[in-house]
């Protein structure tokens, strides 16, 4: 289906390359950038260093409050695969370590270490590893990692993560295409640093032993193109490519359509086309943090925009606040309608909800608009279906049908037509007629599809939990039940042997523990009788009363009265002889009812006590604590006994 | 600056909007429409204009009663190039309120009925074209001589009175005014071919007659060449893709030339095919309509050449003398269908169509 080794490189030595699909030519507006040299960007008062400015997880946290820290000095460690370090990017003190806002479409809150800057700049030491061609790809990527380099490109996948790669690798391809219109980072980075940037390919090229390198540079950087040719001049199997400027050259899958005609599988990665690719800045941090042991700490960030004074490229420190960067070009407020920071491009770049967001690894770009240079789009109109969306479209997508069906929340449908491939370039928006925010409609979907598929596994999750706990009842229940019987078994039996001699072993075992349990339970019986009222469903007066009574006269003799005489209390006013008589009558009927409950009364509770013995696990715990509940009134009762004694 | 403008990205656009699209499209109709009013006089303006006013008040109302911004909806110019859609493609000097029923039923119940902009299956101005000539086949059919073939000639005033009143000044009605030189009602030269077929002449003796110069049918040919013009205009500005002009004409031009080949004096060549008729303001004008037309470009292609072979298979079969209009509504059912199995295949995928991929999600 795809172009072979062997046909790629015939290709490549006539420099007659694929393409891709769709894609847009907006304006470039480059130059009003990259006229000038990478400017060296004074130190800010404060640093806000997000600890995750990275795809994956943050790392664990080894600075306190009030801690002094060194230029480059780690201020969280690795401690997972998917974790990237992060480093002080200048000295002085941590002032704190709290929620700031972050560099995220959503203006969310992350946790973030605030440093005041001292001035000073005392660098932390680092471990060069200037060998590098003696060390092993474990200890290189090792390297990578300890210097905190994720993507440089925008994506900010960790750059260890993909150098420790071990599957062949054909085309390492080198990103330097910026294809997005207004930045130019990486176009300053290559025709003044070509030099480093060579430096991180040959230490790549150690790690991964690629057949080819592939140094793509769009045709609109022609000083680039120039200066990474000559640096890459000495290698054979290096090769500067230039290829046709066209938004967006620049993603990941389709500079590898344009190299190579390969595609990279739904589902799959690069390099199971035999492809890996960085960018160009990301080779430039590799080389510092193999030859020096600098971590990242700084970037180039094009400042850029009619809303600038002095549109430049500067090298700032990572955490440097977005504003201390609009001081230094000279941000001009009048200029713009509404005031409008994007960070990254005009095409997939963000806008800052707030000046003091931090710069992190992956800002290439703050643009500042003036009025009319990138005019807010009107309210959509109706789609007309005209398709431009569609010939725009670098992975052939059909964006009509995927906008119809996320408005009309038919997500299963917008799936069905590959929602989840759009690389949210915003080609589609960029041409639509009806203005339509196309790429906004799919981020919504895509992230209602999330919540929905979380929503639906924790139902599933839920679902399972109540099942499983219904099923735990009845088999509780069940066997409760089983208990009843066999006890009523063994007590009829026992009522037919009449305490002789048993046939059964296990009756007669039975018969002695109930008899024993049995002569206990009238000993508790006897203390407890109140309370066994109190559970019954009569009512609180006559229940006093009775408890009144009994206290009066606990040694008296008594007389057979009916207990449920409700005027109990009044006579008890009267004559306290009435009431000692009827006391005493209760006192008796307690005790027979106590030898009567007793036998009946004893495989419940024995059900009761052997159950969190009997079973074990959560279920048999939570039984065990319903019973305690259970028991609860019951020892309240008592405990109401003994005041009212 | 403490709070600042926040949008969604792409925060760039290339500005050119539905309004324009529409205009561009209008504006390319105009080398056709001069064409007409020379070889027909200026009753065919007259006929715009009313469709446009038409089209755009009933949107306006319509747009009123949904309570949406009516301006911005006028704005957008769909309507008034259904209108003039509607005004070119019936005879020029056919009743007003022909074009008036005509572009309210195409805006109201085609178009607004549906839902708006967008939302309507079918291509509003052909739908009232088709609903015209089913409901008033006289006037719909009502067709001049072009200019030095007709007996009366008559001026700009004539027109006006002809299309308000009925009548010329001088009191000619419509029917006088179709009267040719030789005192033959004339007929367009696709319907002079088929009464000449049906009437046993072959296709050679048809075209001998004087509204024919060769295949060109005077007058007819050269407007269509000039529409044709436009439509290349629309095709180098890309509004519209090459897709669904290029496979209708070649759709037509097989089945033309495969019957021709097959029967010579039965069935007419494919230049004849090709300059009489609408045949290509339908590829390049009608057909195109983005709403009602297939999304694909595989499925534009289907779409484009199933139009062009039903225009002359009704052409040589049906009863009516030309068929873009029928062609583009029958077709215009079938677009869900062609879009559904004409899905290009995403980058990264191995399926080559819809239908295997939507078996593997569920």
């Amino acid at each position: 289906m795809f172009a072979d080794y062997d046909q790629i490189m015939e290709r490549l030595s006539t420099q007659a390359l694929w393409d891709f699909p769709g894609g847009v030519h907006p304006q470039e507006h480059k130059s009003l950038s990259n006229q000038g040299e990478i400017q060296r960007l004074s130190l800010p008062e404060v640093l806000y260093i997000p600890i995750k400015q990275h795809i994956g997880v943050h790392g664990e946290l080894i600075v306190r409050v009030g801690e002094q820290v060194r230029k480059g000095q780690p201020l969280t460690i690795s401690d997972n695969a998917f974790a990237v370090p992060v480093h002080a990017s200048s000295s002085g003190e941590v002032i704190a370590i709290e929620e700031h806002v972050a560099a995220h479409p959503s203006g969310m809150k992350e946790m973030t270490i605030v440093i005041q800057v001292d001035g000073l700049d005392t660098p932390y030491e680092f471990e060069p590893m200037s060998d590098y061609t003696k060390r092993s790809q474990e200890e290189i990527v090792g390297a990578i990692c300890k210097a905190g380099i994720s993507g440089m490109g925008g994506a900010g996948f960790p750059s260890h993560l993909k150098s420790d790669n071990v599957k062949p690798i054909e085309f390492l391809i080198i990103n330097g295409i910026e294809c997005e219109p207004y930045i130019t980072s990486d176009d300053r980075l290559m025709r003044e640093h070509a030099w480093q940037i060579r430096q991180g390919i040959d230490i790549l090229f150690h790690i991964l032993q690629p057949k080819q390198v592939l140094i793509a540079v769009e045709d609109n950087k022609p000083e680039a193109l120039a200066t990474m040719s000559i640096a890459c001049q000495q290698q054979d199997n290096y090769h500067v490519i230039s290829v046709p400027t066209k938004y967006p050259a620049g993603g990941e899958k389709q500079l590898i359509q344009v190299l190579t005609s390969r595609e990279v599988p739904a589902s799959g990665l690069p390099v199971d086309v035999g492809c890996l690719m960085y960018n160009v800045g990301t080779c430039y941090a590799i080389a510092d943090a193999v030859m020096e042991g600098k971590p990242l700490i700084e970037r180039v960030v094009t400042i850029t925009g009619k809303a600038v004074n002095k549109a430049q490229n500067v090298w700032a420190r990572i955490g440097s606040p977005v504003k201390h960067l609009l001081t230094h070009a000279e941000y001009q407020s009048e200029q713009q309608d509404y005031p409008r920071v994007i960070m990254g491009g005009p095409m997939m770049g963000f806008t800052l909800s707030s000046v003091q967001i931090p710069v992190v690894k992956i800002t290439n770009c703050l643009l500042l608009p003036a009025k009319r240079e990138l005019p807010l789009v009107e309210d959509e109109r109706a789609c007309i279906r005209c398709s431009a969306c569609a010939d725009a479209c670098p992975v052939s997508l059909l964006p009509q049908q995927m906008f119809w069906h996320s408005k009309a929340k038919e997500y299963d449908k917008a799936q069905e037509y590959n929602l989840f491939d759009c690389i949210e370039c915003g080609a589609c928006a960029y041409v639509c007629p009806s203005e339509i925010p196309l790429v906004h409609y799919y981020r919504k979907a895509k992230a209602d599809i999330r919540q929905q598929a979380l929503e639906k596994e924790k139902a599933e999750k839920a679902r399972i939990r109540f099942e499983a706990r219904n099923a735990r009842l009845l088999a509780d229940k069940e066997a409760r039940e089983e208990k009843h019987r066999l006890a009523a078994q063994a007590r009829q039996k026992a009522m037919k042997s009449d305490g002789g001699a048993a046939k059964d072993k296990i009756s007669a075992a039975l018969e002695r523990a109930k008899a024993k349990k049995a002569a206990m339970a009238q000993k508790a019986q006897q203390q407890t009788v109140p309370a066994e009222d109190i559970s019954q469903p009569e009512s609180a007066a006559q229940d006093k009363a009775i408890q009144d009574t009994v206290n009066n006269t606990t040694n008296n003799d008594a007389k057979k009265l009916s207990n449920e005489d409700a005027q109990a209390p009044e006579l008890d006013d009267k004559k306290a002889k009435v009431a000692a008589a009827i006391a005493r009558a209760k006192a008796k009927k307690a005790e027979l009812a106590a030898a009567k409950q007793a036998p009946a009364k004893e495989p419940a509770e024995k059900a009761h006590d052997k159950a969190p013995v009997s079973k074990k696990g959560p279920a048999s715990k939570r039984k065990a604590a319903k019973t305690t509940k259970r028991k609860k009134p019951v020892s309240k009762a008592k405990g109401k006994k003994t005041t009212d004694d | 600056m403490t709070k600042l403008n926040v949008a969604s990205s792409p925060h760039h656009h290339n500005m050119r909007d539905t309004g324009q699209v529409m205009r561009l499209v209008m504006y390319a109709c105009i080398p056709g429409i001069a064409l007409q009013c020379w070889f027909f006089g200026i009753g065919v303006l007259i006929q715009v204009a009313l469709g446009i006013v038409t089209a755009v008040v009933t949107e306006a109302l319509i747009v009123e009663l949904r309570k949406k911004n009516t301006e911005r909806v006028v704005k957008d110019s769909s309507a008034a190039l259904a209108g003039l859609l509607l005004g070119i493609s019936i005879p020029p000097l056919a009743p007003w309120w022909i074009v008036v029923i005509g572009s309210f039923f195409a805006i109201a119940i085609v178009k607004q009925a549906y839902g708006g902009l967008g939302f309507n299956m079918f291509n509003p101005a052909m739908a009232a074209y088709v609903m015209l000539l089913i409901s008033f086949p006289v006037q719909m059919t009502a067709w001049l001589p072009p200019e030095g073939l007709a007996q009366q000639s008559f001026s700009n005033i004539d027109a006006i009175y002809a299309i308000f009143a009925g009548f010329t000044v001088e009191g000619y009605s419509i029917a006088q005014l179709r009267v040719g030189y030789d005192g033959i009602t004339m007929a367009t030269p696709l319907d002079h071919v088929k009464t000449s077929l049906v009437e046993g002449y072959t296709v050679g003796e048809a075209l001998q007659s004087n509204i024919f110069s060769g295949a060109w049918g005077v007058g007819w040919s050269y407007i269509s060449l000039a529409y044709l013009a436009g439509g290349l205009v629309l095709l180098k500005l890309k509004v519209i893709n090459w897709h669904i002009p290029v496979s209708m004409l070649g759709g037509a031009m097989i089945v033309a030339i495969f019957f021709n080949l097959v029967d010579g004096s039965q069935f007419g060549s494919g230049l004849f095919h090709l300059l009489n008729g609408s045949l290509i303001v339908g590829a390049f004008f009608i057909a195109t309509d983005p709403v009602s037309a297939a999304t694909t470009n595989r499925g534009r292609l289907i779409f484009g050449a199933a139009i062009g072979m039903w225009v002359i298979i009704i052409r040589t079969w049906g009863n009516y003398p030309d068929a873009v209009a029928f062609s583009v509504l029958l077709l215009n059912m079938a677009v869900p269908l062609i879009d559904y199995y004409t899905r290009p295949r995403t980058y990264g995928h191995r399926v080559k169509n819809a239908s295997s991929s939507t078996k593997d999600v569920h």
